[in-house]
């Protein structure tokens, strides 16, 4: 039987609420949305293989804006090549100016926090705001509409190539208590622009277990084209989960690139309108996960219009008690001719008590289309491994070699170098490898 | 350097080997043939570790260890190479980053510092050139999309990266053309000293013009039921199996 943990944690919200009124319209719908939803069980279709129940159960506190400690935070700043690139740093949802800073001119590019954005880019982001990552159906999303207040603005100008990725850094700093943390980012790429941009989600060690609920709005303008790598670190008690919602225009390109290296529950639902002709979106997703982890990545590509095509390619390498969740959708909508649309997913149980579901869900209803989905959950063959070990190299090592093989058509996938290097020395240090050459 | 004394082994619950004598000392080429099905290539599987094979009684003695105890990277550690019948396709490991780490393996084994990188790739010049090997195949990744000559020239390869004691050839000829026959001949025939042995196992007498065997040994139904010198290889090829079959049915 299913407890009594739902009131709980929606009453937390609810008299979050109550001390803060939404004051603008939208705010005040997400809100009452909200208060009209139920926390989602197992017993929920969307929520089906993911239990929040032990996640939630948690004694809860709103974060607030907290003295920024140097030594716990300074060194995730340090995970990629940062001197020249832009960076921004949030800790607890919260913008921590010191620590961040912007390389690229604002005429190309304006990169800021959300707040600072609604006063200085006001037409801009109300136009944006709120219009992509629905929340009729969504409780988390409609608590993060409703109460979130930061997070990262990036507009990128029409026609404007930036160099420098945008890279941001989302702490959760645990020694705050068992903190809800909300972020909202909002990102607009303008008509014929190219950027790359990166959220990296960490947090710090304590006894308390934060908990993160972001929501990512990405608008692509016709043309534009928009790499987007979402890397989650967060530690083993640490939760997640979020929406990153893109919408594209004519003639656009969007990457999602999601990797899951640890956390307690993380929950990365990415969904993608093709809202205009001649589209290409990936998406691409990698967890390498150990522990007591749950993984769960919700994808949704809805083809609106003819013309484009969606890949998604997920990979999974699950150790000791992990668990691993693929829920893909494809929607190809009647106009939406000559799409072609992919879905793989692909998993390697490293021990028997680690476990995958996979969930492809294919609605189409054009006639003139290319779609095709696999899923595939399984140990890692024998055959090569003995090939390797019968040229000298050791098991736990062939393992390592093969984990990273097959691992490596995603990471193939992944353009902005760091990022890659990154994960393959998360990954390699996790395998304990000694044969890895950076 | 290798003796198999009675040896016999099964496949689930099928046994294949029934008691094989085989003795092979440095310096020798040992052809091992037989109709299909004989055991030829259980027989290989068994000696390099393959743990699909359950070993139901005799011993191996390889450079006076137990090879039979010992891991499949430890047997090669202790020098035996195995060239795949069917040399495996892993994508994503390109041929570079598998022989470093095989070459060190090894290396780690007995008791050795790792190679650095640019003896490594002076090493990987001067055997690549024994098996007329492209750069190119080596950022590829291992036998993946290569045709069947290719890979069983990589076989060769890795087999001169390795310097093993004793390699054991699993129809390593089969299926190729003459040229490529020639390279891999060539290539097995720069390696011999006489400090090292070779073990081809083998259908067809052809590769055996190009390395000659000092001992061939016919095995049929999980024995060797005939050893002679080069000879009995192109009576085999001339005649075929059925006089050897017939003979063994003779004395049953």
């Amino acid at each position: 039987m299913e407890t009594i943990d739902k009131p709980d944690f929606k009453q937390l919200v609810l008299s979050q609420l109550e001390g803060e009124p939404p004051t603008d319209t939208l705010r005040q719908r997400a809100a009452e949305i909200f208060s009209g939803l139920t926390v989602p069980t197992t017993k929920h279709e969307e929520w089906k293989y993911t239990n929040l129940k032990n996640v939630l159960a948690r004694p809860y506190t709103f974060a607030a804006a907290t003295e920024v400690v140097p030594d716990r935070v300074a060194h995730f700043m340090e995970q990629y090549e940062e001197g020249t690139a832009n960076v921004l740093v949030f800790v607890n949802g919260f913008f921590v100016s010191e620590h961040s800073h912007i390389a690229s001119a604002e005429s190309a590019v304006a990169i800021c926090s959300l707040q600072e954005a609604w006063a200085k880019f006001p037409e801009t982001v109300e136009k944006h705001f709120g219009q992509y990552a629905g929340f009729t159906d969504h409780l988390f999303t409609a608590m993060n509409t409703a109460l979130a207040s930061e997070g990262t603005f990036v507009w990128i100008k029409p026609g404007q190539v930036v160099e420098q990725p945008i890279i941001i850094h989302y702490i959760a700093d645990a020694h705050a208590g068992n903190t809800i943390a909300q972020v909202r980012n909002l990102f607009v790429a303008g008509a014929g622009s190219q950027a790359t941009i990166i959220e990296h989600y960490n947090s710090t060690t304590s006894e308390f277990a934060p908990l993160t609920n972001m929501v990512t709005e990405i608008f692509v303008a016709p043309n534009a084209r928009l790499d987007h790598y979402k890397i989650q670190n967060e530690e083993a008690n640490a939760s997640h989960i979020g929406m990153t919602k893109a919408h594209q225009e004519r003639d656009s390109y969007y990457a999602n690139t999601t990797i899951s290296l640890t956390g307690q529950v993380v929950r990365n639902n990415l969904h993608i309108d093709i809202a205009g002709s001649n589209c290409e979106a990936f998406m691409n997703g990698l967890m390498a996960i150990t522990g007591n982890t749950l993984v769960d990545n919700h994808t949704a590509v809805d083809h609106q219009m003819p013309h484009s095509q969606s890949n998604q390619l997920y990979k999974g390498l699950l150790d000791g008690k992990s668990s691993g969740v693929f829920n893909g959708k494809i929607f190809v909508r009647p106009d939406a001719q000559k799409t072609n649309a992919y879905q793989s997913s692909k998993n390697i149980l490293l021990s028997e008590s680690a476990n995958m579901d996979a969930k492809p869900q294919l609605e189409i209803w054009a006639d003139d289309v290319k779609c095709s989905h696999g899923h595939a959950t399984g140990a890692l063959d024998e055959e090569p491994l003995f090939y390797l070990r019968a040229r000298g190299i050791t098991l736990d090592n062939a393992r390592a070699l093969l984990m990273f093989a097959f691992a490596a058509d995603v990471l193939a996938r992944v353009q902005y170098e760091p990022v890659r290097r990154y994960t393959e020395r998360i990954i390699a240090q996790r395998l304990k490898m000694d044969v890895y050459d950076d | 350097m290798l003796t198999i004394n009675n040896l016999e082994a099964a496949i689930g619950e099928k046994q294949i080997l029934k008691g094989i004598n085989l003795q092979i000392n440095p310096g020798e080429v040992h052809a091992l043939m037989g109709p299909n099905g004989s055991g030829k290539s259980t027989l290989a599987s068994v000696l390099a570790g393959r743990e699909d094979y359950e070993v139901l009684g005799g011993q191996v003695e390889f450079n006076g260890k137990n090879l039979l105890d010992l891991a499949p990277e430890a047997r090669a550690g202790e020098g035996l190479f195995l060239a795949f019948q069917y040399p495996v396709e892993i994508p994503g490991v390109s041929n570079t980053n598998f022989l470093k780490a095989a070459v060190n393996s090894v290396r780690k084994y007995r008791g050795q510092e790792p190679m650095d990188a640019v003896n490594f790739l002076k090493l990987i010049k001067e055997k690549m050139k024994l098996v007329e090997i492209d750069q190119s195949f080596l950022s590829r990744s291992l036998n993946e999309g290569f045709s069947g000559g290719e890979k069983k020239r990589n076989e060769i390869f890795q087999m001169a990266m390795l310097d093993p004691k004793l390699a054991i050839l699993d129809e390593t000829d089969s299926g190729l053309d003459i040229d490529a026959l020639r390279i891999v001949a060539g290539g097995v025939n720069t390696l011999r000293r006489a400090d090292n042995a070779v073990l081809i196992i083998t259908h067809y007498q052809r590769l055996l013009d190009y390395i000659v065997p000092d001992f061939v040994h016919v095995l049929y139904q999980g024995r060797i039921v005939k050893s002679g010198g080069k000879e009995l290889a192109l009576e085999l090829e001339e005649k075929g199996y059925d006089w050897i079959k017939d003979e063994v049915d003779a004395l049953a």
